[in-house]
């Protein structure tokens, strides 16, 4: 269970693949317009990624390194068109909404990343934890992204109303910019804590 | 005309990486010198205008009479990586100064997310052979256009003086969604 907590932590906190590796921007700016899309595509991402990593920790000693990548590639799209399917069939319309998206999971640098690093090296349950704990730590910074953009965006959360009627809605935050600021401030504020941080220790 | 109005959205209206969000990880990791970027784009427009003639064959001539079209995912990304890897190969043997200079970013090109993109958008929308190709080519100059601009502006800021928290990341988005805006102002165009 000690696995269990490390790689979580490490997920969400410490290598947390948003904030602090930034990979995987595309679906980060793309579906963040609101708390649920957020939700959403984190979700997918993590069972993806739980998937390939099981799976790839389990075919670490047969797949020759050379033809590795393909490989992996083969094994993630094949996660991809699964989970595409179940969300056809049990989440329509977020189906709809994530869109194109869906697909393009199998580019998410992500998921090729964990696999290259650490699901290729390591058994098969800290794989599955790692997969998860990167997920997690995923979808985390998309809801929190998401939540903010649609806060300011259409003065709603999850759908409801929680700004005062007399909010008028930022439009700009929902549409394609809003993304990029407001991951570029997210990431400025972050970076004046940790640079914070390292001064007093 | 409507072979125009599709290349002109691909490049403008529908900006494959500032209103699409397709291509944020090269478009950000690559893009601190105009010159690097200029290669990259270059690269990406080969390899996305034969992607898109290569994903329409495979998807109408092989996925549709054989009735697995939802097998489309792995298609198309063992079809793009494929094609990397000739794309490389080829211009290995026939332009070595070529080779020098695109090399570094041939490889990556395979999970450049804008290339499985412009596929699968072509198959969404039901463009035909030359839709698909003038749409990838349009997308890939949208690409190019998009990354260079950047690049330029970013090596501008390298000279400038920017609080510490803004440094790296945090400014390079904020210049990206200022260029954003931008071309939402070529949203009326068509």
């Amino acid at each position: 269970m000690k696995v269990l907590a490390e790689r979580i932590k490490n997920g969400i906190i410490l290598e947390n693949p948003t904030f602090v590796q930034v990979i995987g921007m595309c679906p980060t700016l793309a579906v963040t317009t609101g708390a649920k899309n957020g939700i959403g595509m984190g979700l997918a991402t993590t069972a993806v990624l739980v998937g390939s990593n099981v799976f790839i920790s389990l075919l670490r000693k047969f797949i020759p390194s050379k033809i590795r990548i393909p490989a992996y590639v083969v094994i993630i799209a094949s996660f991809v068109t699964l989970i595409e399917f179940l969300m056809q069939g049990f989440v329509p319309a977020l189906y709809k909404q994530l869109g194109l998206f869906i697909p393009l999971i199998v580019v998410n640098c992500i998921i090729l990343a964990r696999a290259e690093a650490y699901a290729s090296k390591n058994n098969i349950l800290s794989s599955l934890f790692d997969g998860l704990g990167m997920g997690l730590g995923f979808t985390l910074a998309l809801t929190i992204i998401g939540s903010i953009r649609e806060i300011l965006g259409a003065g709603q959360l999850f759908g409801f109303q929680i700004m005062p009627s007399s909010y008028q809605p930022a439009i700009i935050m929902i549409l394609a910019p809003g993304a990029f600021f407001t991951l570029g401030i997210l990431m400025a504020i972050l970076n004046h804590f940790r640079s914070k941080n390292t001064k007093k220790a | 005309m409507e072979l125009f109005i599709i290349f002109l959205s691909a490049i403008l209206v529908n900006n494959f990486v500032l209103s699409r969000f397709l291509g944020i990880c090269p478009f950000l990791g690559v893009s601190k010198k105009v010159e690097t970027a200029l290669g990259m784009g270059v690269a990406v427009t080969f390899v996305m205008t034969l992607a898109s003639i290569i994903s329409y064959m495979v998807y109408n001539w092989m996925l549709v009479p054989l009735k697995i079209t939802y097998l489309y995912t792995i298609a198309f990304i063992l079809v793009i990586a494929a094609l990397v890897q000739f794309v490389e190969m080829v211009i290995q043997k026939t332009s070595p100064t070529l080779y020098q200079a695109l090399g570094v970013y041939l490889p990556l090109i395979t999970t450049n997310c804008a290339v499985l993109g412009v596929a699968v958008i072509n198959m969404n929308e039901g463009y035909n052979l030359i839709k698909s190709v003038v749409n990838g080519f349009g997308a890939a100059l949208g690409f190019t256009l998009a990354i260079v601009l950047f690049a330029g502006i970013r090596e501008r800021i390298e000279n400038n003086n920017i609080l510490n928290a803004f440094k790296g990341f945090p400014i390079a988005l904020i210049t990206a969604g200022l260029m954003s805006i931008a071309f939402l102002g070529f949203q009326g165009l068509l």
